[in-house]
């Protein structure tokens, strides 16, 4: 039988990682220095980068797709994995749980989250899911001693377990009714026949299992324990990583498959995003420890940014994807403050920061005003635009709830600042400064200010 | 052959083909459990010859009639269930196992054209049938409870699960050259070569399956989950009667597939190597069914010979043998077969 | 009319099964039951003619999966299920969801119009048959799907490894 033999060019920048993730995996055996993995990393992504502009078109029998739009998507994911290895090297030396699968395991999530954003076919956007989810749930319980890590792998394997159940039910009742899980094959279908109760719930089950990776309320609850207990360059990464890779695959299969029933789906949205944003900015408001006042941050974040998938617009869209960009660069530079203290588990911690080392608490304070969206941050840019989108589409009361949401979330943001600069400090505050980790809150806290003033350079 | 019989006598149709499969299973099942009683006889001979002893000699001429004693035994035993056991798996176990062995027969050509069920996935169906010969073992080991058999069990799921993976890839190479499942075919695809035998070519494979195959009917060398010596008989140490019976029947039987597998497929079934029926064209007229029983004693004294030559392994050193050595010797043996079957 | 009257029984059986499954109070009956369910399913898919399908299921989930289950349970030796006070009080909120859910599922299933006969039917496998046209299928049109599908077993025994090992 003669088996032809694919076109991979447009898959270029996937072949790359999944050869490197498993490249990693040997050279794990053969160097002592985990810090050359890394480097072995970064240097995976920028041949990534590299490819990425030439890597256009669609292949193995129109299952994978190039576009600008993952392309864009597949921008964010090796901005995320760069910083998140320049954060990872000395945390994992300081912990003394230095493993070398940590950074392959971090080639093999992207990668997972590459194949959803280019997934062509819903049984290839599963596949790429459950790429990207194992590997998010052993890398939470790297930290395997620790009680709380292992508690957050079980909780994040047991949760995403259910919520890829509820994938494929809704997989395979469209598949059932139109023999086919390309995507857009099924959008010309309902165009054909119309929709029927039994498209709604198959969108409502995919909808849920989006939800789940997104941690969109109802389907948040894991996040708190799973970011508490995650060791935190992890943290990092799947507060942004899985996040935009869930929007990626909310968006083409919304946008794509179900644009016949867009008033189905967005009604179900508006819902969400505005539990969304309640559940988040109050539960945020009563943390202590600080990755988890972050975690119900990026619950509240997923309502904002679904505002964009709402607005049911190109430029909703793109304000999403902006969105999930200057969100990759805002989140990780504060969890590479949390990561640089000795001891910055809880607000407390961060008490008179300010007077012992001003630079981390400027840097910090630029974090917090993004993530509130203080002007002129990059996390103003990104919010207006969303609403902005939003206001032109007609979800004007939309804007309204999340605009007072975001003033909320102002006050437990700010808290910190307020620990930074108006507090003094009960301890003597110690940071272990590496290289790497300067270098990874250099770029954030430029590209955090640099969007703010220059919007233009990565809204398009 | 007894199709056209039974429709000769009027009746036809589905009612005629059942029939015809019913008396089939009474004749495979009647030879086979004659088949298990003249093993255990045969076994007993060949070890004790082995050790310069005679073996059985008391109940009839030679100890002939040794087996039908054995089992007029077992069968007015009484029958004891250990007071702390789950009565109903105790129970269950060990048809369990019968039934795992005894299921694998209906795939097996015995000789051209005769076969119970000529499936298309034979090969698939017997893998299916023997991995669940393990739960009859596990069963037992759980349920007696006891601690003997519970670590037999143990072992035993262990084992059985290390070396299925063995055993499968072990075949996939005869799978690729046969180009089926079936293994009628698989024996018709053989008699395509000049050697006739899969063995030849599939030299790798056949090794791999010969030992895997040993562990997989848990027989010595590999005889762990038993163990008399240590575990004093392991799985089975609370049974006794007919269940004790069930079991021990189990495993002729499942030696017996195991032999007739890897005479289907590596020494070409009740078929004659095609250089040896050119030298000797009267052989052709002999039946095949001798070839394909000649061929099974052979390795069923195989069996024997071996348990009576070679120590019990020690069990890292079986899961070690398992893992690092069979399995990787079977993926080699698919790849050089598919590129050799591709390029060539 | 026999394959319907099979399929009846097949139904009934597997529901009873799954049912017997998470009702059991010991571990080692449930995941018995369960490989009973597992011979069922393979059964189901002989009627489609999927009977590569049908080894396969029998082979991984009887043979293997459910074996290793069994195996950790009697390793932990849990003779009965481990009884543990409900640490939260809310199951009157779950059973509303579940009924809910349930009938969401009922009443959609009725609007269900089965899609466009596709090219494998039962009598295209019955030609090719099915490990020959499953086999071609995943080496050509499925083959991206396949390759990611190894990808991640891949990662799953690194992680598995990974979490496990001694260092």
């Amino acid at each position: 039988m003669n088996i032809p033999f694919p076109d991979l060019t447009p898959a270029m920048p996937e072949v790359i990682m999944t050869s490197a993730a498993v490249l990693l995996l040997m050279l794990d055996l053969c160097f002592k220095n985990k810090a050359l993995l890394a480097l072995a990393g970064v240097i995976t992504a920028g041949a990534v980068l590299y490819f990425l502009p030439v890597s256009m078109g669609e292949t193995f029998g129109g299952m994978f797709i190039s576009d600008r739009y993952s392309l864009y998507f597949k921008f964010i994911f090796m901005v995320n994995l760069i910083l998140t290895i320049l954060i990872s090297i000395k945390y994992f030396q300081k912990q003394d749980e230095e493993t070398g699968e940590h950074f392959s395991l971090l080639l093999f999530a992207t990668s997972g989250m590459m194949i959803m954003a280019s997934a062509k076919d819903l049984i290839v956007l599963y596949l790429g899911l459950e790429l990207m989810a194992l590997s998010t749930y052993v890398m939470a319980g790297l930290r395997r001693q620790n009680i709380k890590s292992n508690e957050a792998a079980l909780k994040y394997f047991l949760l995403g377990a259910f919520s890829s159940a509820l994938l494929l039910y809704g997989i395979s009742l469209l598949y059932g009714m139109t023999t086919t899980t390309d995507i857009y094959a099924i959008a010309d279908h309902i165009n054909e026949i119309g929709s029927t109760h039994a498209f709604t719930a198959a969108m409502v089950l995919i909808i849920s299992a989006f939800a789940f990776k997104i941690a969109a309320v109802p389907f948040h609850m894991w996040a708190p324990d799973v970011y508490e207990g995650a060791p935190s360059p992890v943290t990092a990464f799947m507060s942004v990583g899985p996040k935009a890779a869930g929007f990626a695959v909310m968006g083409r299969v919304l946008f794509v498959a179900f644009s016949e029933v867009q008033a189905d789906w967005t009604a179900i949205l508006i819902g969400i995003s505005i539990a969304t944003m309640a559940a988040g900015n109050i539960l945020a408001l009563v943390q202590t420890n600080i990755k988890r006042m972050l975690a119900y941050s990026s619950v509240a974040h997923a309502g904002y940014a679904l505002i964009g998938i709402i607005a049911g617009t190109d430029e909703g869209l793109n304000a999403m994807m902006a969105y999930m960009m200057i969100y990759a660069f805002m989140n990780i530079g504060a969890f590479a403050i949390v990561i640089l203290m000795n001891k910055g588990k809880e607000i407390s911690d961060y008490e008179g920061l300010s007077k012992e080392r001003p630079v981390a608490a400027l840097l910090m304070l630029i974090f917090m005003f993004s993530l509130t969206g203080i002007p002129p941050t990059a996390g103003f840019i990104g919010k207006f635009n969303i609403f902005l989108a939003a206001v032109e589409a007609g979800y004007a009361w939309l804007v309204i709830i999340a605009v007072i949401f975001s003033a909320m979330s102002a006050y437990y943001y700010l808290r910190v600042v307020r620990n930074m600069y108006m507090r003094e400090a009960k301890a003597p505050v110690i940071i272990t400064r590496s290289l790497t980790l300067d270098f990874a809150l250099l770029i954030t806290a430029v590209m955090v200010v640099l969007i703010g003033i220059l919007p233009s350079i990565i809204v398009r | 052959m007894i199709e056209s019989i039974i429709s000769s006598i009027g009746i036809g149709g589905f009612a005629g083909s059942m029939i015809a499969l019913l008396i089939k299973i009474a004749i495979v099942f009647g030879v086979v459990m004659l088949h298990v009683a003249y093993a255990t006889y045969f076994e007993r001979k060949v070890i004790g010859h082995i050790q310069m002893r005679l073996g059985p000699m008391t109940v009839g001429p030679h100890g002939i009639l040794q087996p039908v004693a054995d089992g007029i035994k077992s069968f007015f035993k009484e029958d004891v269930i250990p007071s702390g056991a789950d009565k109903a798996i105790f129970k269950l176990a060990p048809v369990v196992s019968v039934f795992a062995a005894l299921g694998c027969l209906a795939v097996v050509p015995f000789f051209d054209g005769f076969v119970l069920a000529n499936i298309n996935i034979g090969l698939l169906y017997i893998f299916a049938m023997s991995s669940l010969s393990a739960y009859g073992i596990v069963m037992a080991g759980w349920s007696s409870n006891s601690k003997y058999s519970f670590l037999g069990g143990l072992r035993s799921t262990a084992q059985v699960i290390s070396y299925e993976v063995a055993l499968g890839l072990s075949l996939v190479g005869v799978m690729i050259l046969s180009e089926s499942l079936n293994l009628t075919e698989i024996v018709n695809a053989q008699q395509k070569y000049w050697h006739g035998m899969f063995i030849i070519p599939q030299f790798l494979g056949a090794f791999v399956f010969m030992i895997a195959a040993f562990a997989e009917t848990n027989r010595a060398p590999f005889d762990l989950p038993e163990a008399e010596s240590e575990l004093v008989a392991g799985f089975f140490v609370e049974y006794s009667g007919m269940r004790f019976a069930l079991f021990y029947m189990a495993e002729y039987i499942g030696m017996l597939v195991m032999s007739s597998i890897s005479v289907l497929c590596f020494m070409g079934g009740w078929t004659l190597p095609p250089f040896i029926l050119e030298v000797f064209p009267s052989l052709a007229a002999v039946p095949g069914l001798v070839w394909f029983l000649f061929k099974i004693y052979f390795h069923v004294f195989v069996y024997y010979w071996i348990r009576s030559t070679l120590p019990r392994f020690r069990y890292d050193h079986l899961m070690s043998l398992g893992w690092k050595v069979l399995i990787p010797l079977a993926l080699i043996n698919i790849v050089i077969t598919a590129l050799v079957k591709y390029y060539c | 009319m026999t394959p319907k009257i099979f399929f009846i029984y097949f139904a009934i059986s597997m529901t009873f099964m799954s049912v017997m499954v998470i009702t059991r109070r010991n571990p080692v009956h449930s995941v018995l039951w369960m490989i009973g369910l597992f011979f069922h399913i393979a059964a189901v898919y002989l009627f489609l003619n999927a009977e590569f399908l049908a080894a396969v299921q029998i082979i991984l989930y009887a043979g293997a999966i459910m074996v290793l289950f069994l195996f950790v349970i009697m390793m932990l030796n849990l003779k009965e299920e481990v009884v543990a006070p409900r640490f939260i009080g809310e199951w009157p909120i779950g059973v509303a969801l579940g009924i809910a859910i349930i009938t969401m599922i009922i009443y959609s299933v009725f609007t269900i119009q089965p899609g466009p006969v596709g090219e494998h039917t039962i009598e295209a496998i019955q030609k090719t048959t099915h490990a020959k046209a499953i086999g071609s299928l995943l080496y050509t049109k499925y083959i991206f799907p396949f390759e990611i599908a190894s990808l991640v077993l891949l990662v799953a025994v690194v992680g598995a490894i990974v979490l496990a090992k001694k260092r």
